[in-house]
């Protein structure tokens, strides 16, 4: 897959200036209107409550304030908190796991793998509502739900496909003359994958947890499906700041942005990776 | 070799656990769901005697004409269908309209590239709460126009996801003659062009199953659901509101796609079109625009299947009451989990599986396929 950052130099092509002029002011113009939520979220959530005025709500806030932040992490500091003792355990086992099994089936190809993989893949284009029933009477027969345990352990499960597939054509590309050097020089199993494998596969990981890190903090069905109030992530709070009879803009607001917070970084500062996991989704790679 | 056989084992071993826990929380579970949507089972007490009712709910769901749970199921599917189609046609062209301009090698790009897909990285959660906002009738966007001092927008005109204007009513039972037709017709269609490409099975294969749906539906089902012509199934007005919104968030997604593809084409290709005197149009029209063919198809496969489930986005932000953008997902999920009313809960969402199945499958098939004859 070509990387999007490439910069393409050179070939300049003498193009007439009025075309370019008109190309940024419609990629300006395209960028203010997938801003404006944007600007909505941050103004809104600096006003003060009085400040917030449903004929006025574009106009900025007179004197800026934290007042709505500050209510917002009262609020919602708990579950930002289960967001993270959810998401960094899910993503990282099911990264691991993703990583060993994409090392087998791209180097350890075993009868019936064929048909093995594309069987996992199916699991993560299911509509989850196909498997809530069950999967819901299993943990709390297991007294898994109403914790962070069981959904961890459902994000492990269902998150396999995803990091498998990306570990297995990311593996695929490593030459496999290293592998049977590293045999011949007598390295096992596990011993090809810690010597020659992993040190090669910084790049995967980042790709793989920044995707699971995403899909995880963001998810909502299973999160509001099996877990209680005192468990609930982020996600699930945020919806439910709406209740009662005048709804808080501001707070939901400030709220939207301390939810949105920690994927919006990674996605800012990690881009590149983010993009790959992105079109890694796409099966091909 | 000895040390190379262990090792195999050790491998079979290593990725044994992954492949029993993805066979029961996925094919064990789906089973369990299959066998569940043909029980009665309505309460939470398990042992109240679960009886087998074989495909009772399902014939139910789409025949039943005096119960509006079942009547709610049809129109959700209705919806779906609906806010598929707009939701592909924006995100393919604003995604291909946007890659293309980013293309042009301008300055600033990675701004503008960050600038229309960050909504990607956020959840449906965030996305639900803020734009429930925007397309409040009374507040939102319906008051931009008056920060300019123009005249707001009024909410009788715009009122959004609560519009309950229609733009068009029919009966379920035409709809459904008018699809099992064109299902048929395609893969008749499809049946033959294989045939044409010499791939006898492939052909044999669709023609029984298009000839056997066609069978079913003359011998008896098409009856009973053409029968189905009150209450009527609505495009709903309101169904634009999420289309935006969800394409807002997924756009990105799709000009990510298309980007990829545009820098996979080598500049040597257009430099010869234009070479050849092609102007730049005619450079996109012959040259980019077909080799983005595969990029296309898969992105309406991917977006086509989120859009089949979408959950989230939609009860967030218009609530799970709003009959006018109610989805398969909602209806599932309070069906089973508010009206523990689980065996219904259980149809639903089989017939979801089985939307998804249908795109996605195929696609899985096909694109394994070719990467083992690479």
């Amino acid at each position: 897959m070509a990387t999007l950052t490439a910069s393409k130099s050179g070939a300049q092509y003498s193009r007439p200036r009025r075309p370019r002029l008109l190309l940024y002011g419609i990629l300006t113009f395209a960028a203010i209107i997938y801003l404006i939520p944007v600007y909505l979220v941050l103004t809104t959530s600096l006003k003060p409550r009085a400040e917030v005025n449903l004929s006025a709500i574009w106009a900025l806030p007179s004197v800026p304030t934290l007042e709505a932040f500050g209510a917002a992490v009262d609020k919602l500091a708990p579950n930002f908190l289960n967001s993270i003792l959810l998401t960094v355990p899910a993503t990282l086992i099911s990264s691991l796991v993703g990583s060993i099994n994409g090392y087998v089936l791209s180097k350890w190809r075993f009868r019936g793998a064929n048909i093995i993989f594309p069987l996992m893949l199916f699991g993560m284009f299911i509509p989850y509502q196909s498997i809530l029933i069950p999967l819901f009477q299993t943990l709390s027969g297991l007294q898994l739900t109403g914790n962070l345990v069981g959904l961890i352990l459902t994000h492990v499960v269902y998150g396999l496909p995803i990091t498998t597939l990306i570990f297995r054509n990311y593996y695929a590309e490593v030459p496999n003359e290293m592998i049977e050097a590293g045999q011949i020089d007598g390295a096992n199993f596990f011993q090809l994958y810690r010597l020659i494998l992993f040190p090669l596969s910084v790049p995967g990981f980042v790709v793989v947890i920044i995707w699971q890190f995403t899909q995880i903090w963001n998810e909502y069905l299973f999160a509001v499906t099996l877990t209680d109030p005192v468990s609930q992530p982020i996600t699930v709070a945020l919806s439910q700041l709406g209740g009662g009879l005048a709804t808080d803009f501001s707070l939901q607001m400030a709220g939207s942005f301390l939810t949105a917070l920690p994927t919006l970084f990674v996605y800012i500062v990690l881009g590149r990776y983010f993009i790959r996991g992105l079109l890694a989704g796409s099966v091909k790679g | 070799m000895f040390g190379k056989s262990r090792d195999r084992t050790t491998a079979v071993l290593v990725i044994m656990p992954s492949i029993i826990l993805l066979a029961i929380f996925v094919y064990g579970f789906i089973g369990q769901t299959v066998a569940l949507s043909m029980s009665d089972w309505r309460t939470l007490d398990t042992q109240a005697g679960v009886n087998f009712i074989g495909l009772e709910n399902y014939t139910a769901l789409f025949t039943n004409a005096t119960n509006l749970a079942n009547y709610r199921f049809r129109q959700d599917i209705v919806n779906t269908v609906f806010f598929t189609v707009f939701f592909l046609a924006a995100c393919l062209g604003l995604g291909l309209g946007l890659a293309i301009l980013i293309d042009q090698k301008i300055r600033a790009e990675s701004l503008f590239r960050t600038i229309f897909l960050f909504p990607m990285a956020l959840s449906f959660v965030v996305t639900g709460t803020v734009w429930r906002w925007l397309f409040s009738p009374r507040s939102g966007l319906n008051t931009l126009p008056a920060a300019f001092g123009l005249p707001p927008l009024s909410p009788e005109a715009f009122p959004w996801f609560t519009d309950r204007r229609a733009i068009a009513t029919f009966a379920w039972g035409d709809a459904m003659h008018w699809l099992i037709g064109i299902a048929v017709f395609g893969l008749l269609a499809y049946a033959a062009y294989s045939a044409w490409k010499k791939k006898p099975t492939r052909a044999v294969i669709l023609g029984v199953v298009a000839l056997g749906i066609l069978g079913w539906w003359i011998g008896g089902a098409g009856q009973v659901v053409g029968a189905v012509r009150a209450p009527a199934n609505r495009l709903n007005l309101a169904m634009i509101s999420i289309v935006i919104a969800a394409t807002w968030q997924m756009s990105g997604y799709t000009m990510a796609m298309y980007l990829a593809g545009l820098r996979g084409i080598p500049d040597e290709l257009r430099e010869a079109a234009r070479v050849d005197g092609c102007n730049e149009v005619q450079v996109y029209r012959f040259v980019v625009l077909p080799l983005l063919q595969p990029i296309t198809l898969s992105a309406i496969i991917i977006l086509g299947h989120i859009s089949l489930k979408i959950f989230d986005l939609v009860y967030v932000m218009a609530g799970g009451d709003n009959l006018n953008v109610d989805v398969p997902g909602i209806h599932m999920y309070l069906t089973a989990f508010r009206g523990n009313n689980f065996a219904v809960g259980a149809a639903i969402a089989i017939v979801m599986l089985i939307l998804v199945a249908v795109v996605i499958v195929p696609y899985l098939v096909n694109s394994l396929r070719t990467e083992v004859s690479r």
